[in-house]
């Protein structure tokens, strides 16, 4: 019998009775990240990566029940051998293997190859069976490597405070935000907005090194943020705040902005491929090194990786989740928080 | 090359015009001379000479990246477009190089005649010569068009900062017939090839929609009031006994209306008309359905000729006496008009009438009356205007009448292509006949982005069946369309078709059942055949 079942509340291995990333409310929910789509409100209790257990408390509620693991370690739940391995996504972020009577399968939940500098790197783990994602799974997704991107952003950057523009950076508050601020750190001062700030304090508290940022107050002056660099969520991308700035330019840090026609559609000033998925050479350098017999296909280009696995000798199959849902994660916001501190700036700037 | 991908990146790397003319200026103050001729060319519109079929390239690119032909066509259909789905799956260039663009463009017209080994050795010899922008561009010298947000405008006006000469003169310049293998760009910019060619048009002058009230343009007496003609902007120019009829899209179209070819006896030398081609039965004007079964075809037959005669309605002169007449007042235009036109009675060249009111109530009567005679609505035009190169707030204004509107339900989406390529932008919609639905439009513009994504995540949420591309769904989403008119199909399973629908807005307060019926429609339908 399989390890796994891919059933209405999602992944679930029947022998250790718990489910992994489950989209509705379970006993014992294993999670992979703390990215909303993997992990949800609801569930009794939850196993993820020491760093993820902040993450989510401060996500979703301080009340969860939360039992943790670092990277290496195991529990045994029913008999099934639960470890978690790095998987280079984000901070926290792990695959889960699981181990029953020889039979060994790994859930990656997100991954990427390359070495982002902030998230521990990735880690091939030998097994039976693989659950994949596929955000990019299309050879047209080859990243450059981040030196080249960053470097990019950082002329992008010195050309903007040249000309008296005020550079903006749309970046998803827990994984992406995290990256830029470690890989741009230097001279120019790095202004996040609230709900990056917010999360940034979690993850400073549990242990991460991460160099020094400014928190956007309603004191800070719009010439302050013209010299420096200005890093906020998805959500604050059309707001007015964003107009308000002295010559606001845009840039969104994505995969999707490998290609020029999403570049366009977002219409924003700039785009840089950078992504915290694994590109195409990367997803299938990293499904070989598992030496997997099956392969479980979720979220992304599909059918489009799975056909090309089968056809490359590796037995694989398109799963559907609620994974990475039409929107992207580099989408998701913390709404909550944007509303709170659009009212904070509109109360200050009342007074 | 390296300086030209560098310019096209700089123009994607912002929104605003003033960067984008910025970034024009600069390329403009550095490249090289006979790269900036191409980087015109390639600009307007003009294409190199393309010795090598794009089915090839592809077919290099597959066999050297030993991609599967499907996994091809599925990155093709994601990225939406061809140069630059080849250009992302290559492997890096393994060489660099400071060839020039205008360098690679005739090394490929040399290939011309050359076989496909030869072809093949040259491509891949360049691709991995020329990094990831380069090589897209590369791609589109050979098999595409440069669309990249700059308008001939934009063009234009940076051409003029950088070199100072009038904007409307270099328009008219690089508007002319000229062959960028051969000319220098200071000639071309100079305008020395449009004295000596009979053919040159004008830059067509453009009008604005009317947003506000008419009452706030001022007082009535200081306009020209016209009808606004549904069919096909043109120039008819008359040099040194030739003729010829240019439409809007710059493209000359002489050859497809015999109708106006008499004038060639009848236009003294040195006239260029503006006006809109049309059907015309006895100087009325027929509907844009009898005017498309005329348009785009290569040859034309007595049939069609019958059918669907053409005739032209002249609005303003631009040339007079081999001068340019485009910067005296329209009222002076207008007379002059009428001396040149005044004679042609028995023809299908029509004065375009002016609208006589005098006040604007009155005129926003007459305009309610535009669909009896197969018109849009009103131009407003200030008497004292110029004849301007392109669009101009202020002086030209069209005052259109409203749209044919139905109600009705989105049926099939399918993804859109380019920019769009990763989202459910092309719906089908359909009205109610008796308990069925029927398709009656196809429209893929109108909505905001914001619009758009929310459709497609319920068309993700709601798919019903899977062909290829398109999804079917529930009937559930209701739209506003509007359309400027209706025609008999028998292509359409409702019997019916409408012209240019678009998505008015999204109607998140209406159900299904509350759509239009077929039956409305073909009573509109019997309305409108009666004007004809």
């Amino acid at each position: 019998m399989a390890l796994i079942t891919f059933t209405k509340r999602g992944i679930y291995c029947k022998q250790g009775d718990f489910y992994v990333d489950p989209w509705w409310p379970v006993d014992y929910a294993v999670t992979t990240h703390g990215h909303s789509d993997h992990v949800r409100f609801g569930n009794k209790y939850y196993l993820c990566h020491t760093l993820t257990k902040p993450i989510i408390k401060r996500r979703i509620s301080e009340d969860l029940n939360v039992e943790t693991l670092n990277y290496g370690e195991s529990i045994v739940r029913n008999g099934v051998n639960i470890s978690f391995f790095p998987a280079g996504h984000i901070i926290g972020s792990a695959q889960v293997r699981l181990e029953y009577k020889g039979e060994v399968c790994v859930i990656s939940g997100d991954y990427k190859i390359e070495d982002d500098g902030i998230s521990d790197v990735f880690e091939p783990v030998k097994c039976h069976s693989f659950v994949s994602e596929s955000t990019f799974g299309l050879p047209v997704y080859k990243w450059q490597k981040q030196d080249v991107v960053f470097n990019n952003i950082k002329n992008w950057v010195n050309d903007n405070v040249h000309q008296q523009k005020t550079s903006v950076l749309i970046a998803y508050s827990l994984g992406k935000a995290q990256r830029l601020i470690k890989n741009l750190a230097g001279d120019v001062p790095i202004y996040v907005h609230n709900s990056i700030a917010n999360l940034n304090e979690v993850i400073i508290k549990a242990g991460v090194n991460l160099p020094e940022t400014i928190r956007i107050t309603p004191e800070t002056t719009k010439d302050q943020l013209q010299k420096g660099i200005v890093i906020v969520p998805p959500a604050m991308r059309d707001s007015r705040w964003i107009k308000t700035l002295s010559h606001p330019v845009t840039g969104i840090c994505s995969g999707w902005m490998q290609v020029r026609a999403h570049r366009r559609w977002q219409s924003a000033d700039a785009g840089f491929a950078l992504s915290d998925h694994a590109d195409w050479p990367g997803l299938m350098e990293a499904i070989t090194a598992t030496g997997a017999e099956k392969v479980y296909v979720t979220h992304g280009f599909t059918a489009a990786f799975s056909r090309f696995l089968n056809d490359s000798g590796i037995e694989s199959s398109e799963v559907t989740t609620k994974f990475g849902q039409e929107d992207d994660e580099e989408n998701k916001v913390d709404l909550e928080d944007i509303q709170n501190q659009n009212s904070e700036i509109k109360n200050q700037k009342a007074e | 090359m390296k300086r030209f991908a560098q310019l096209i990146q700089q123009l994607e790397l912002s929104n605003k015009t003033n960067d984008k003319i910025a970034a024009l200026v600069n390329y403009f103050n550095q490249a090289d001379n006979k790269d900036k001729v191409w980087v015109i060319a390639l600009f307007t519109g003009k294409k190199p000479k393309r010795p090598i079929k794009s089915a090839l390239l592809k077919y290099w690119a597959i066999e050297i990246t030993e991609t599967p032909e499907w996994l091809f066509s599925e990155s093709y259909s994601n990225v939406g477009d061809l140069s630059e789905t080849i250009a992302l799956l290559l492997p890096p260039a393994e060489n660099t190089s400071d060839y020039q663009l205008h360098k690679w463009i005739e090394d490929l017209h040399d290939l011309e005649g050359k076989d496909d080994e030869t072809k093949k050795a040259f491509i891949l010899n360049a691709w991995n010569t020329l990094e990831n922008q380069e090589r897209f561009i590369f791609n589109k010298l050979i098999s595409g068009n440069f669309r990249i947000g700059v308008s001939n405008k934009m063009l234009v006006n940076a051409l003029a900062k950088q070199s100072s000469l009038d904007s409307a003169q270099i328009m008219h310049s690089i508007m002319g017939k000229w062959d960028p293998y051969e000319i220098t760009f200071t000639e071309l910019i100079n305008g020395i090839h449009v004295n000596t060619d009979n053919s040159w048009p004008y830059p067509f002058c453009l009008a604005y929609a009317l947003e506000n009230e008419p009452s706030t343009l001022g007082d009535i007496k200081e306009w020209q009031a016209e009808w606004k003609w549904d069919g096909i902007r043109g120039q008819i120019v008359k040099r040194n006994g030739e003729l010829f009829i240019w439409s809007r899209g710059e493209e000359l179209v002489t050859e497809q209306f015999p109708e106006l070819h008499f004038l060639i006896d009848v236009l003294p030398d040195g006239v260029v008309l503006d006006g809109e081609i049309l059907a015309v039965q006895d100087k009325n004007v027929l509907s844009f359905s009898t005017l498309q079964q005329r348009l785009n075809r290569k040859t034309i037959n007595k049939k069609q000729l019958e059918d669907a005669p053409i005739g032209f309605f002249v609005y303003d002169i631009l040339e007079y006496e081999t001068n340019d007449f485009r910067e005296q007042p329209l009222s002076e235009r207008r007379k002059i008009l009428e001396q040149v036109i005044g004679n042609l009675d028995e023809s299908p060249v029509v004065l375009s009438p002016v609208v006589n009111c005098n006040s604007w109530e009155e005129l926003a009567e007459l305009r309610q009356t535009s669909r009896s005679i197969n018109s849009e609505g009103i131009m407003l035009k200030k008497l004292s205007s110029h004849y301007h190169s392109g669009r101009k707030r202020g002086d030209w204004w069209k005052w259109k009448v409203n749209p044919y509107t139905v109600d009705a339900v989105m049926i099939y989406a399918q993804k859109g292509s380019g920019r769009r390529a990763n989202f459910f932008t092309d719906y089908t919609f359909a009205v109610r006949d008796g308990e069925n639905l029927v398709t009656i439009a196809k429209a893929y513009s109108g909505l905001t982005d914001k619009e758009i994504k929310e459709v497609n995540s319920f068309v993700t949420k709601n798919a019903i069946e899977k062909f290829g591309p398109v999804r079917t769904v529930k009937p559930e989403l209701v739209f506003e369309i509007a359309f400027e008119g209706i025609a008999e199909s028998k292509r359409h399973k409702a019997g019916l078709a409408l012209r240019f629908p678009r998505i008015l807005r999204w109607r998140k307060d209406k159900k299904a059942d509350e759509i239009n019926t077929l039956e409305d429609l073909r009573q509109l339908l019997a309305s409108t055949f009666i004007n004809d």
